[in-house]
């Protein structure tokens, strides 16, 4: 039989989708194991069970100065930081999105500029955005909100043009006027769309949260990163990569079972 | 596809394995933009360093760096055999991580170049309850500290510091929430230029407590003296330049490190440089080196950056010239060692 026609037995599949995630820990632990042997003390690579370790302590244990938990601290910061910047950014792509994707007018004023403020590289506006926002929590949330909007509006502008122009004709000929059509019939088909395009743009947001947070902080995930960076404490930079990563993949998660248990009808795209 | 795994595996353990003592002919150094580290760039692109390493038969390669806590952490993960650091630095990052480190050549001391700044004529007592940004952890941190240690006051007291990234002090000082910036030079130059920006407080009142230094890999020094030889060798012929005045190799390090050289002779104003080898050799055996280093052992074991596994602030051995050693005995890491630095001075080179 050809390869491409062979599929995994039920009982080899869990096997399979365990093995990349075996050989990456193996190969960490050796590369690990080599580097401890010669110097116990080492920071670079630190054992699994030290980084078991180190994880535990900063989840329950309280910092020295204040007794809070710093990572609980980190966590709920950064989450409202991203929650904020990415919520701000999904109302404005959705908003935006319409109105070019549905009015010539718009579309002929907004596309043009939309596409080029898109170009932008937000990274390279961040000392503006600490002068004209401050240190504060505003500009590590405009930064999010400037380095994703633009796409999600030219990602709902381009959906809320792709419904077919029949659909909006027969609205017409009902006697819709432009405001039911939008918000009955191309919002609608719209609201999925928005989701899957915030699944997509959560990649971006944490970036810029992350940097944002290395330039300027006193707490949250990208900071703790940064600062701990300065005295090579890999254990606590691992331990915060891993709940980073995990983190991304509940809320891809749990927007992909709102996008299924809201719009039934949308199917799963992604 | 087992065997290129195990290629692969094999391959990155060897890439990450740390630098093996043992003689060799190739050394690499690395340093980043400070005044009292420009000679290292001088050097390397003036060809000093390669006559000194063809004198003693080796090959010295001489790296800039634009991030200092990188370069650092770069040696320590045994990439460079030697690096451009602070005393503080150089405890807590390479010795805290287990790498055997030795001072080679003391270069200088901050006497100025290190500042806390504030807007609006405060002193020292009005950070009370307001917040100082600085790059956390740092020989700034560590001044703060000291600051706040005159006048009865501790880190408690402020609202807050806020970790801000050296590249953006300048930016953050011009926005209105910053009040309290604690920096170094060229950014101290360049903040006190603008409107009403006053020093309050700087390194010139803890004199000899932030120390820069060359230090090496004590195992790649032990098994290849030459390359400590040619290292001093070749600082302090740059050394001598300084101190005579020589115009063509003040300028290359003031454009070097962005500024003229006005600019650059009055950021070496705010250092003191020991030109002469016996200067340093004085200045490492003093005892004050011994209760300047308990004082920063303390302060980093209080912030927690000694390292995990650190039970106490002496959890790391400081070993002196004198043969005397502050800290845990049985875990000497980092060595204050005159051996090259009196070569120099004896004109043994």
């Amino acid at each position: 039989m050809r390869l491409i026609n062979r599929i995994p037995s039920r009982a080899v599949r869990p096997l399979l989708i365990v093995l990349p995630f075996l050989v990456v820990l193996a190969a960490y632990s050796i590369a690990s194991e080599i580097r401890l042997s010669a110097n116990p003390a080492d920071k670079i690579l630190p054992a699994p069970s030290t980084i078991i370790a180190t994880a535990e302590r900063l989840m329950t244990e309280g910092d020295k100065r204040s007794g809070r938990i710093l990572f609980w601290h980190d966590t709920a910061v950064s989450l409202r930081r991203l929650a904020i910047g990415t919520g701000l950014a999904a109302l404005t792509g959705l908003v935006f999105g319409l109105l070019i994707g549905l009015i010539p007018y718009a579309r002929t004023t907004l596309n043009g500029f939309v596409a080029f403020a898109s170009m932008i590289p937000p990274l390279a506006l961040l000392p503006i955005l600490f002068i004209v926002f401050g240190l504060g929590e505003l500009s590590k949330i405009m930064l999010i909100y400037i380095g994703i909007t633009p796409f999600l509006i030219r990602d709902l502008a381009s959906r809320t043009a792709e419904i077919p122009h029949e659909q909006i004709v027969k609205a017409q000929t009902l006697g819709a006027s432009t405001r039911v059509i939008a918000l009955r019939v191309a919002l609608p088909q719209l609201l999925p769309r928005l989701l899957q395009a915030v699944r997509l743009a959560l990649g971006p947001a944490w970036l810029f949260l992350i940097a944002a947070e290395a330039i300027a902080s006193d707490l949250g995930l990208g900071y703790r990163i940064f600062l701990v960076r300065r005295y090579l404490a890999m254990d606590i930079i691992l331990t915060y990569v891993l709940w980073i990563t995990a983190l991304a993949f509940l809320l891809d998660t749990a927007l992909r079972w709102l996008s299924r248990r809201a719009f039934p009808w949308a199917g799963d795209a992604l | 596809m087992l065997k290129t795994l195990l290629l692969t595996t094999a391959l990155a353990a060897t890439a990450l394995s740390p630098a093996a003592a043992q003689e060799k002919t190739d050394f690499k150094v690395a340093w980043s933009i400070y005044v009292g580290w420009m000679p290292w760039g001088y050097l390397e692109d003036s060809g000093i360093m390669d006559k000194w390493a063809d004198k003693y038969g080796i090959d010295v390669e001489i790296v800039q760096f634009n991030d200092y806590i990188e370069s650092v952490n770069q040696y320590t993960a045994g990439a460079f055999d030697a690096v451009a650091a602070t005393n503080m630095d150089a405890l807590s990052i390479p010795a805290g991580g287990g790498v055997d480190t030795t001072a080679l050549i003391v270069g200088d001391y901050s006497n100025g170049n290190d500042a806390i700044i504030t807007k609006g004529g405060m002193g020292l007592a009005d950070l009370k309850g307001k917040p100082v940004n600085l790059v956390e952890l740092s020989v700034s941190h560590y001044l703060l500290a000291r600051a706040l240690d005159s006048v009865g006051m501790a880190e408690k007291d402020l609202s807050g510091v806020l970790n801000t990234s050296d590249a953006d002090m300048i930016a953050a000082y011009a926005t209105p929430d910053v009040t309290t910036v604690v920096t170094w030079n060229p950014m101290v130059a360049e903040i006190l230029s603008g409107p009403d920006a006053t020093k309050i407080y700087d390194s010139s009142d803890i004199p000899g407590e932030i120390i820069d230094i060359m230090f090496a890999n004590t195992e790649v020094l032990d098994a290849n003296p030459a390359f400590g030889k040619a290292l001093a060798g070749a600082w302090y012929e740059v050394m001598g330049l300084m101190s005579e005045g020589n115009e063509d190799a003040l300028t290359a390090m003031a454009e070097a490190s962005g500024t003229d050289l006005a600019g650059y002779k009055s950021q070496l104003d705010a250092t003191a440089m020991f030109y002469a080898p016996r200067e340093a050799v004085a200045f490492t055996e003093s005892g004050e080196l011994k209760s300047t280093m308990t004082n920063v052992a303390q302060f980093l074991f209080d912030k927690g950056i000694l390292g995990e596994g650190a039970p106490s602030a002496d959890f790391v051995g400081v070993a002196y010239p004198d043969g005397s050693v502050s800290g845990d005995k049985d875990n000497v890491k980092l060595r204050f060692s005159t051996e090259f630095m009196k070569l120099a001075a004896e004109d043994k080179l």
